[in-house]
């Protein structure tokens, strides 16, 4: 008996004196990987930061009432604003959310509550992940092509067309993964109650889902708003306000993202001082937007305290 | 001494059921003239190549309470879904045979699933309210989804649920509060009144106390009682406790087939077939 304790009392020794070891190793690896982790969150932010900085700082001063609102004045001598641009992003990104949205929700909504997993979905969500890859410019050509070529013109359908395209794939993907999360239960429970399944999906499980989607379709518009080669092939840019006639769907629109291209390229001191307002106007859309949808969202979560949080 | 009372005991004698084999071969049409609300006659199921039930008969009488007991994997879950026809909805699932509701088969041809679980109400396992609906939303959504528009209608029909879940007393004042908000307990009873509101005549129930603490159990044990009034239960129990407590018929479920169907007080006091024993005395399950 002896012998079993005095080995006991040996083995004990040697674990604890391991252990003392590999606390001064974990204390010395935590403090690295925190730092490690820290220093990655700075790398990340340096970037942000500096765009977000140098564009205030350059940007500020350009904007005013008659630059928010005017078309652009000369070229050489400057004057007027950016006017055409905000309303031809807003109405370009409203117009593509309108075609992107019902077809990316209905998309994913087919793809997680009526697909399964047939060989059709299969090759569907094969050919959705390759279409977020899909370099913008080549959907641009596609827009031309298809659009630009028929009608005679560059117009506004054009780019709705190539940015609703871009727009797609990411709604699905979000619109089917957060379908997914909703627990088996909920869709059972409305069945359960002798409710027809398109309208248990609609208004139960998408219901459950709303708030992933809506993220998912702010991260889609967030996304079209950069977008500045599929407007080159489709839009083309103007320095004219769009007019709401018929004629005004077969003119060329102007975009913010396009504003600062076209603004860049012109050697004028004045020239670049919009441009950086442009640039402004752009995060500040963006930003309003994804801030907006968010706080509904938040608002949301907030109150349904304890429910499924998705 | 025959208690011919609804929902009694009494109403079926043991001895009619001592040989209840004499009973299954009742006609459907029989079974429905004699005052059962469900006939179940030969059920069986499938899920891939494994059978998870093996000729099912049995006869559920109204107004009554029926448990099924047996241990995991019996196939009492998938027997109580075959009864609304959900369990076809899971992927794999095959079921064969009929089930009677009052004198229709409601796995005839021409028969919409979708109709037939609004007469049958089901409470799952896990309360499992609408997370983004109020509590007046949650028992409402089966009318409104419905197509039901009348608003004086919804409101009272929403009351009288609540009231008939034991639950209104608890929420009147936050009606318009998330359904995911209130105790696990009132969630599942909430879960009751949303299938009451639909005016079930048969009401399911797969495990619905076992996810609760034993208060909230009781609770629903209680409401049990009184929904028996004007409604049918079979409900689905992992214990032996409260279908005794609860049930006036109990059934014996064993690898996919029905050992024993009596009264309650017959199949606990006095089983006929050694399995049923030796599962009540506790020696196996």
């Amino acid at each position: 008996m002896g012998d079993i304790s005095s080995i006991q009392e040996k083995r004990r020794s040697v674990i604890q004196d391991a252990i003392v070891r590999q606390n001064k190793k974990r204390r010395l690896m935590d403090r690295v990987f925190t730092g490690v982790t820290i220093a990655c969150i700075a790398l990340a932010m340096i970037p942000l930061g500096s765009i977000l900085i140098e564009v205030v700082k350059n940007g500020a001063s350009a904007i005013s009432v008659e630059f928010l609102t005017r078309p652009q004045g000369s070229i050489v001598s400057g004057g007027g604003g950016i006017g055409p641009a905000i309303q031809g992003t807003l109405l370009v990104v409203g117009y593509a959310s309108l075609i992107g949205v019902p077809v990316g929700v209905l998309a994913g909504i087919y793809l997680s509550e009526y697909a399964g997993n047939n060989r059709f979905a299969y090759i569907v969500r094969f050919f959705n992940n390759v279409m977020t890859g899909m370099p913008s410019i080549v959907i641009g050509i596609v827009g031309y092509i298809l659009i630009v070529l028929a009608v005679g013109s560059f117009n506004i359908t054009a780019g709705a067309l190539a940015l609703s395209i871009i727009m797609i794939p990411i709604v699905v993907g979000v619109t089917e993964e957060t379908l997914k999360l909703v627990p088996h239960s909920i869709r059972e429970a409305g069945h359960s109650l002798g409710i027809p399944k398109w309208r248990v999906t609609l208004f139960i499980t998408l219901r459950s889902a709303k708030n992933g989607v809506l993220t998912g379709i702010v991260l889609a518009l967030s996304r079209i708003s950069g977008e500045t080669a599929p407007l080159i092939m489709t839009i083309l840019g103007t320095s004219l306000f769009f007019q709401f006639t018929f004629e005004g769907f077969t003119d060329p629109v102007d975009a913010l993202p396009l504003r600062i291209f076209r603004l860049a390229a012109l050697p004028y001191e004045h020239a670049e001082s919009f441009g950086w307002g442009a640039a402004l106007v752009l995060i500040l859309i963006v930003l309003s937007l994804s801030m907006a949808l968010r706080f509904l969202v938040l608002d949301r979560r907030y109150k349904a305290s304890g429910g499924a949080r998705l | 001494m025959i208690n011919y009372q609804k929902g009694s005991i009494a109403a079926v004698t043991s001895e009619e059921y001592a040989n209840s084999s004499v009973d299954y071969k009742l006609s459907s049409a029989q079974a429905y003239a004699r005052g059962y609300k469900v006939s179940i006659r030969n059920l069986n199921s499938w899920f891939g190549v494994k059978q998870a039930l093996k000729n099912i008969n049995f006869d559920v009488k109204e107004n009554t309470i029926t448990s099924m007991i047996g241990p995991s994997g019996c196939g009492k879950t998938t027997l109580i879904r075959c009864l609304n026809r959900m369990n076809e909805m899971t992927p794999g699932a095959a079921v064969k045979g009929s089930v009677y509701l009052d004198d229709v088969d409601i796995y005839a041809n021409g028969i919409d699933p979708v109709t037939i679980k609004r007469r049958i109400g089901m409470v799952f396992q896990k309360p499992n309210p609408f997370p983004t609906m109020s509590i007046y939303d949650n028992v409402a959504a089966g009318l409104k989804l419905n197509g039901i528009r009348d608003k004086k209608l919804i409101n009272e029909i929403v009351e009288e649920s609540l009231r008939g879940a034991a639950l209104w007393d608890e929420v009147k004042g936050e009606l318009g509060k998330p359904g995911s908000s209130i105790s696990g307990g009132q969630q599942q009873r909430l879960c009751i009144a949303r299938a009451l509101a639909m005016q079930p005549e048969v009401l399911l129930m797969d495990e619905p106390t076992s996810a609760l603490d034993p208060i909230a159990s009781a609770k629903i044990e209680e409401l049990l009682n009184d929904l028996k009034k004007d409604l049918t239960i079979i409900i689905v129990t992992h214990n032996m406790q409260q279908a005794a407590r609860v049930s006036d018929y109990t059934a014996f479920m064993y690898l996919g087939e029905m050992v024993e169907y009596g009264p309650t007080k017959q199949i606990f006091e006095n089983p006929q077939k050694e399995l049923t024993e030796r599962y009540i005395s506790g020696k196996f399950g």
